[in-house]
């Protein structure tokens, strides 16, 4: 602000522009300065304040969580609720993992690794089917392009709800039923019309006359796929995977339509919904396994952050 | 390899050199008939074609039998029964108190979303970079958590035993917060506006972000010459906000409205772990009662089916009403 104020100054008389004839306006009326700085840092003082305020309402529930999942049992009973474990303990994180609550379906480790195989494998399939996908509907004019572009804005919208008794039955006669393989599926399909939507943005945005060049050069479509188009996407590519890798981790119900009694192949999301589901209040382990569950998610979301908006908002926001 | 060469040049007719000119063949016969962009979509549209559109047929062709399970194991037959399927939903008390339920919960929180989330963007585009990142960061981590977390993480707070919110709700004056006993007061299993009210916070708590941070991206291409001018001119940052910003990030609001009141009518993860699986039935939105009626014993696919085309038909509306506007903004160039 003030940077653009003594650009205005620079040239007196001749500003054109509203833009420097507002702060060259600003400048003559500077007796007035020291006031109108009190305002304007008392202001962001209050602006400040605000955000604090709101950033610790948000942090406030999963700061809780964490700190539940420390408590001994008589502190978390306790009539006077402590804001920070007194006496902080691993016992609740042991007991989730070694399996000893949980009605002894397993320790948090096996539903760790199931959720984690399930989403790595969807996403690897999502990506690569989309990328093609993408491929065609970025660089090609074809009949029914525009159909089927309004098809996956149309089909991203169906909910789950009215999907998943059709796909009970059919994955019931398939025989894919409480194991990880019909999970797979469904997740990859269910992440592939937002991959695609997200996926042609960054696919336009690689200049065609490489590929031409290449084409020239004598290289074939795979080889121009693989070694050109491939490597400037990839950007793009971990972006929405980031998107599918989340949706199939947070899944729910699919998961726990398809799992039933399976407890051995539980994701995280089943797991700690039956260890909630079973009652006896052992909200100390719970919470413990609650946050198992969220720490890696919230830790990856944190990293990939600049990533993510972006890539939130191109897909999300502009279509 | 050597007959390559003249096969490139067009001399001999392709297809009889055995698999490697088969290959090239093949690549001949794809280009000249520009088959590449229907070869490339081909797998992903098998994908959504069989795992999401073909269910969708099926859906409605069960909600016109009498599909149970013992259809499914084909010890019965399946017989067409017309819209029976439907007039029971239709007579059913239970389906109309779900619907109330839904359009009441999106009513509330699709504006509250709106408003906190416009309230947060309009912030973080005000506040300093290191203020700015700490305010998003801890929207983003809300943002983050997995509904069920979230959802055993608000039950556990809105606990009777133990519990944060109802041991702060009794300490507090009876002036503020009534004359009832809050300090055993059951969110989950008391009445529907009692879970709901805990939902509605979880669902405002976990969405708010992300329309943050599409305001703030809005906010971003809005000239600040033209804030800065307003301002000079003695506008208020009220008039402001309402006569320049407001006009012009306008067109992501309808979008933004549009996903909110998707997402708010297809709560189902929340609203069965704080409701307690599906066992109180006078708290079911249409996500549960959907549910309850095609799985719980007996379950009766078929009447499951009606109601999921039922509310598919009420989200194509509002969807229609999404695309439209993606098209309206260029999305499909």
């Amino acid at each position: 602000m003030t940077g653009s104020g003594m650009t205005g100054t620079g040239p007196p008389g001749l500003s054109l522009a509203a833009a420097e004839g507002a702060a060259s306006s600003r400048a003559a009326a500077r007796p007035l300065g020291a006031r109108a700085r009190n305002v304007r840092r008392a202001r962001t003082a209050g602006l400040n304040a605000f955000g604090v305020i709101i950033a610790l309402i948000t942090l406030f529930p999963i700061f809780w969580m964490i700190s539940t999942a420390f408590k001994p049992s008589q502190e978390i009973y306790s009539l006077t609720p402590h804001l920070v474990p007194a006496h902080p303990t691993w016992s609740n994180f042991s007991q989730v993992i070694s399996g000893r609550v949980s009605g002894g379906i397993g320790g948090v480790w096996l539903f760790f690794r199931n959720s984690l195989a399930v989403a790595l494998l969807s996403v690897v399939i999502a990506s690569l089917l989309a990328l093609l996908a993408s491929v065609a509907v970025a660089r090609f004019r074809f009949r029914f392009r525009t159909s089927f572009l309004i098809m996956l804005l149309i089909v991203q919208m169906i909910p789950g709800q009215a999907l998943i008794i059709a796909l009970f039955l059919d994955f019931r006669s398939l025989n894919l039923l409480g194991n990880l393989a019909g999970l797979v599926i469904v997740y990859a399909a269910q992440a592939l019309p937002v991959t695609i939507w997200m996926l042609r943005n960054f696919v336009a945005t690689v200049p065609r006359e490489l590929e031409e060049a290449a084409a020239i050069d004598g290289a074939s479509g795979t080889r121009i796929f693989w070694r050109i188009l491939f490597p400037l996407v990839a950007p793009g590519l971990v972006a929405t995977s980031i998107f599918a890798f989340i949706t199939a981790y947070n899944e729910f119900i699919v998961a726990l339509t398809f799992l039933g009694q399976a407890h051995s192949d539980y994701t995280l999301p089943i797991y700690v919904q039956y260890f909630f589901g079973r009652g006896g209040a052992q909200w100390g382990p719970i919470m413990a396994a609650s946050t198992m569950y969220t720490i890696p998610v919230v830790i990856f979301f944190l990293i990939v952050r600049r990533r993510l908006v972006g890539g939130l908002v191109a897909g999300a926001v502009k279509g | 390899m050597a007959d390559s060469l003249p096969h490139r040049a067009g001399i001999i007719p392709p297809g009889q050199h055995g698999p490697a000119s088969l290959r090239s063949w093949l690549a001949t016969f794809i280009r000249r008939h520009r088959l590449a962009p229907y070869l490339l979509i081909l797998p992903a549209l098998a994908g959504i074609t069989l795992v999401l559109l073909w269910p969708l047929i099926q859906v409605v062709i069960y909600s016109f039998q009498n599909y149970g399970i013992q259809q499914a194991n084909g010890v019965l037959p399946t017989q067409w029964i017309g819209f029976a399927n439907f007039t029971s939903i239709f007579k059913d008390p239970e389906f109309w108190l779900a619907l109330r339920i839904t359009v009441l919960f999106a009513l509330v929180v699709v504006p509250a979303t709106l408003v906190v989330g416009t309230v947060v963007g309009v912030l973080l585009n005000r506040l300093g970079k290191k203020m700015s990142i700490f305010v998003s960061t801890a929207a983003l981590l809300a943002w983050a958590t997995p509904p069920v977390s979230a959802s055993v993480l608000f039950y556990w707070m809105f606990n009777p035993d133990g519990g944060l919110v109802d041991w702060a709700l009794s300490k507090m004056p009876h002036w503020l917060v009534g004359n009832s006993d809050w300090s055993q007061f059951n969110w989950a299993t008391t009445n529907a506006t009692a879970a709901y009210t805990v939902i509605a916070i979880l669902v405002v708590w976990q969405s708010f972000p992300f329309i943050a941070v599409a305001v703030l991206a809005a906010l971003k291409t809005i000239p600040g010459e033209l804030i800065e001018a307003a301002r000079v001119d003695g506008a208020t940052p009220w008039r402001s906000f309402w006569r320049i910003t407001f006009p012009l990030i306008k067109p992501i609001y309808l979008v933004l409205l549009l996903l909110s009141v998707i997402w708010d009518f297809n709560i189902f993860t929340q609203s069965y772990i704080i409701t307690g699986g599906l066992g109180n039935s006078n708290e079911f939105n249409l996500g549960l009662y959907i549910y309850d009626k095609a799985f719980t014993f007996p379950p009766s696919f078929g009447l499951g089916g009606a109601l999921a085309l039922v509310f598919v038909l009420i989200l194509l509306i509002v969807t229609f009403g999404y695309v439209r506007s993606s098209v309206k903004q260029g999305a499909l160039t």
